[in-house]
């Protein structure tokens, strides 16, 4: 059973005087989160990541559409003890102590008052925040409120947990934080599903990601197979000192120079016979390796494509 | 229905069911409190100069305050025909204290304070002091004079001091002529009807406060009962002239020719004659308790 | 439940860490003395000055506490979003309301009888002993609270979805108009129709009638109170304060936070 189903989710906001007109910011969201795997939701910002996982967690009502966590509908309160959410920028009673917070916290799910408090100081260590545990939150660092709420996410073991940006507005320290307990999480055979608009990370952590784009799914898949395309070729780094005889010369026509490299891009099956050639020529070759379109650019043409539609509908609407 | 519905209804039956809890308990609450009141509340702090001290630069608020008490004050204890309001003087005492220039205080405080109960306080030296309080902050107000007066002429029936009092008001250029002529006419005449009606009249046509109205017009009606009832026993004086008896009843002035129909009191209830042959109110009109009450506290 | 529980007793923690409280309960105990202060001015009426003072410094400090914690209670939460990370854990929304009401009414309760113990220590100082008819300030104050209580449901239920600014001015529009319920029986029919003379009449026996719980005049006299008033009172503010929050748990209940 998937850990994760959502099905035909759809959410608008009104916007406006007297909040007549409305904003469709969520349509028609169908995809499901594998149990045990790291699922990340791309986008840019705006796109519907945070709307999703508020719908998710019960914070916003759906227009239409349904969802189910480990096989419960989103409307079952009982369900909330077995997620974890982290919120977008989280913030919490800025008069009690990190200690105080994970207490209160603590004290929604069905724990005995020791329990509690070895799991406190669990999780207190655990997020580095051991010494500044008796600290008031109103003194913490950004970076140590994040800390904070993961705590408070995982502090009873839940086997889905949800992150909304939990990389956002950390250094890079905090990220590899942040990141080496998601790896923790999967190792514990738990759910991840976090959202990011930092592609490295996703491409890092995620066995599979979500890419949303003005409120509609454009793609899922792991990372490398949703750029879709096979990889195209193989381009060949290489440095030649003295062009010698016109086969070099035909070869260096071919190529891009950088400085002092070439660049030569060749289709997969003629790669040994260029090597050759090369070889031949006294290039001293640097690297071999596969041209695949980054992530990157697959979403920036997403976002283009997504922005132009959007556009477009405006343009009808007029 | 689904499971959202379902609860809006449970909870709108819920909602109305628990109103109208509220609605009985509110009842039987009123009964309750009604039977813990003697007074309304009471007035801790008589001291107006304490509380104009006290009050910083806010004392024209409240003296707002403490005016639209005494209005309420005096609506409740007519509203629940009390006939004990001990309270007015010192309420009107802090008021004027807190603003001097609030006419309508000293206007509508004597007029309440010098009624007899059960329309007022039946203190009539009260009222006195409280218009000549005004005047020593108005000086140039002369409508004070004719209060004054009004609390000499009425209810103190010292006519010299109300003649002149009008006369007082009268030398203010800005007095209305008939203070001038009142004055001659009282130090003259002394009680006169036509000078009761005329000051009566005076005090409804000019009142905005709709008490004070409805006072006056009370007691132009009483006037006027008078004035018919002193007009019908000259008819009958005349009646015993021409037929050598009093009459008993006064349909038999109509039959005489002396009336040309049934004459009836302002509030539509025919005259009729006493048994000391003398003309009177119907017993069944709403009159006749007033005049009673105004005749018992004279 | 003892998620609501732990929801209240967060809210106390809240209003007692939180500086403004304190300042306002010294108020209180300076209003206590400067009763004993301008009772000496009024002579012989010391003891009622006292009274009344005191009860009136309790009833507006008590109020200033409710109003305007009150509409923070729900509306600061969302705001902060601190209540993103809380309504993820399985707790219902409903508990959340009730927990919130509790610690501000828990919050009132220990305030108020602080000061209450203030009131009875200044009486002491001026009469140098109690009698039974001072029994009468314990029903006083008790109405206080029940008053409070009442106020307090209705912040909470304008906190659940207007800014502090705005839930401010509801409430004290409804605050006073609860005080001029009973004006609105006596209406003269001459300014109004009739028809809405008795629609007003009517709007008065709904509107919260905070006039019901001012017993001061009796406190202050030494008049005991009825105990039929004191169960009608008690049973009239629970059951307008169960009525104003199931309200406040209906609204909540449905709306999307940012």
């Amino acid at each position: 059973m998937p850990a994760i189903e959502i099905e035909n989710l759809t959410k608008d906001y009104p916007y406006g005087f007297l909040h007549l007109k409305k904003r469709r910011s969520l349509e028609g969201l169908t995809m499901q989160v594998e149990a045990g795997e790291v699922f990340g939701f791309l986008g840019p910002n705006g796109a519907g990541k945070s709307t999703t996982i508020k719908l998710l967690v019960g914070l916003i009502f759906p227009e239409a559409g349904t969802a189910r966590i480990l096989g419960k509908p989103i409307s079952d309160i009982a369900m909330h003890r077995h997620i974890g959410y982290l919120p977008e920028q989280p913030y919490f009673y800025d008069y009690l102590t990190a200690a105080e917070v994970l207490d209160y916290f603590a004290r929604f799910h069905d724990l005995s008052a020791a329990d509690r408090r070895e799991r406190v100081a669990r999780m207190l260590k655990k997020v580095g925040l051991e010494t500044a545990g008796k600290i008031q939150l109103r003194k913490y660092s950004k970076g140590m409120l994040q800390r904070v709420g993961l705590a408070q996410a995982i502090l009873h073991e839940p086997p889905v947990v949800i992150l909304d940006e939990p990389m956002s507005g950390l250094d890079p320290i905090g990220r590899r934080e942040v990141r080496d307990i998601i790896l923790e999480l999967k190792g514990e055979g738990r759910t991840v599903l976090f959202s990011t608009h930092i592609l490295s990370d996703a491409e890092m952590l995620c066995d599979r990601v979500g890419v949303i784009v003005s409120g509609k799914l454009r793609g899922v898949g792991a990372p490398e197979k949703i750029v879709g395309v096979a990889a195209q070729g193989m381009e060949i780094l290489f440095e030649l000192a003295q062009v010698e005889g016109s086969a070099s010369a035909a070869i260096l026509a071919k190529a891009t120079k950088t400085g002092d490299r070439y660049r030569l891009q060749v289709a997969e099956e003629g790669l040994y016979a260029e090597l050759e050639q090369l070889r031949g020529a006294g290039a001293k070759i640097l690297a071999v390796a596969q041209v695949k379109p980054s992530l990157e650019e697959y979403f920036m043409n997403l976002i283009e494509a997504g922005r132009a539609q959007a556009a477009a509908i405006e343009v009808s609407e007029e | 229905m689904t499971a959202g519905n379902w609860r809006g209804s449970v909870l709108l039956v819920v909602l109305a069911v628990g109103f109208a809890g509220v609605w009985q308990l509110q009842h039987q609450i009123d009964d309750q409190r009604t039977t813990l009141h003697q007074e309304r509340d009471d007035l801790v702090l008589r001291s107006g100069k304490l509380l104009k001290a006290l009050s910083l630069e806010y004392t024209p608020l409240l003296a707002d305050l403490y005016w639209t008490r005494v209005v309420q004050y005096y609506g409740y204890k007519r509203a629940k025909h009390e006939a004990n309001f001990e309270l007015l003087w010192p309420l009107l005492d802090v008021t004027t204290t807190l603003d001097p220039n609030l006419l309508i205080a000293y206007r509508f405080g004597s007029t309440f304070l010098a009624e007899p109960a059960p329309r007022g306080a039946g203190r009539p030296d009260l009222g006195i002091a409280l218009l000549e309080r005004g005047l020593q902050a108005n000086p140039e107000y002369w409508r004070f004079y004719e209060d004054l007066g009004f609390v000499y002429y009425f209810e103190l029936k010292d006519y010299a001091k109300a003649a002149q009092a009008f006369a007082e008001g009268g030398k203010n250029p800005g007095a209305q002529i008939w203070m001038k002529v009142m004055a001659a006419k009282i130090a003259a005449e002394g009680e006169s009807l036509s000078t009761s009606i005329f000051l009566w009249n005076d005090v409804y046509q000019t009142a905005n406060d709709p008490a004070v109205k409805e006072n006056a017009l009370l007691h132009l009606q009483l006037l006027r009962v008078e004035e018919d009832c002193k007009q019908l026993d000259a008819l009958a004086d005349e009646f015993q002239k021409r037929l050598g008896r009093r009459p008993t009843r006064v349909n038999e002035l109509i039959q005489a020719g002396l009336l040309p129909r049934l004459p009836v009191d302002p509030k539509g209830y025919p005259y009729v004659f006493g048994p000391d042959g003398k003309a009177a109110l119907n017993l069944d009109s709403p009159l006749l308790e007033q005049q009673l009450l105004n005749q018992s506290s004279k | 439940m003892k998620r609501a529980g732990a929801v209240a007793l967060n809210t106390f923690r809240e209003a007692v860490r939180d500086r403004v409280l304190y300042n306002l309960v010294f108020f209180a105990l300076l209003m206590m003395a400067a009763a004993i202060f301008v009772g000496q001015i009024s002579i012989g009426v010391e003891e009622m000055v006292i009274k009344s003072l005191g009860l009136t410094a309790i009833s507006v400090i008590g109020l200033l506490i409710a109003v305007f914690i009150g509409v923070g209670l729900v509306y600061k939460e969302m705001d902060k979003r601190t209540l993103y990370a809380l309504l993820a854990k399985p707790v219902r929304r409903w508990e959340f309301l009730l927990g919130k009401f509790a610690g501000l009414v828990l919050t009132l309760a220990v305030n108020t009888v602080a000061m209450a113990a203030g009131l009875f220590a200044a009486l002491l100082y001026v009469k140098r002993h109690l009698e039974s008819a001072d029994a009468v300030l314990l029903v006083a104050i008790f109405f206080i609270l029940l008053k409070l209580m009442l106020v307090v449901a209705l912040a909470l239920l304008f906190s659940c979805y207007s800014t502090p600014l705005l839930a401010i001015l509801y409430t004290s529009a409804f605050y006073v108009a609860g005080m001029f319920v009973e004006e609105m029986r006596t209406f003269r029919a001459e300014t109004l129709s009739p028809q809405m003379a008795a629609f007003l009449r009517g709007l008065s026996y709904l509107l919260p009638n905070l006039e019901n719980f001012n017993v001061m005049a009796a406190a202050a006299h030494g008049r005991a109170v009825p105990g039929a008033l004191i169960l009608q009172n008690t049973a009239y503010a629970a059951l307008y304060c169960t009525l104003v929050l199931l309200i406040a748990m209906a609204v909540f209940s449905r709306r999307n936070l940012k």
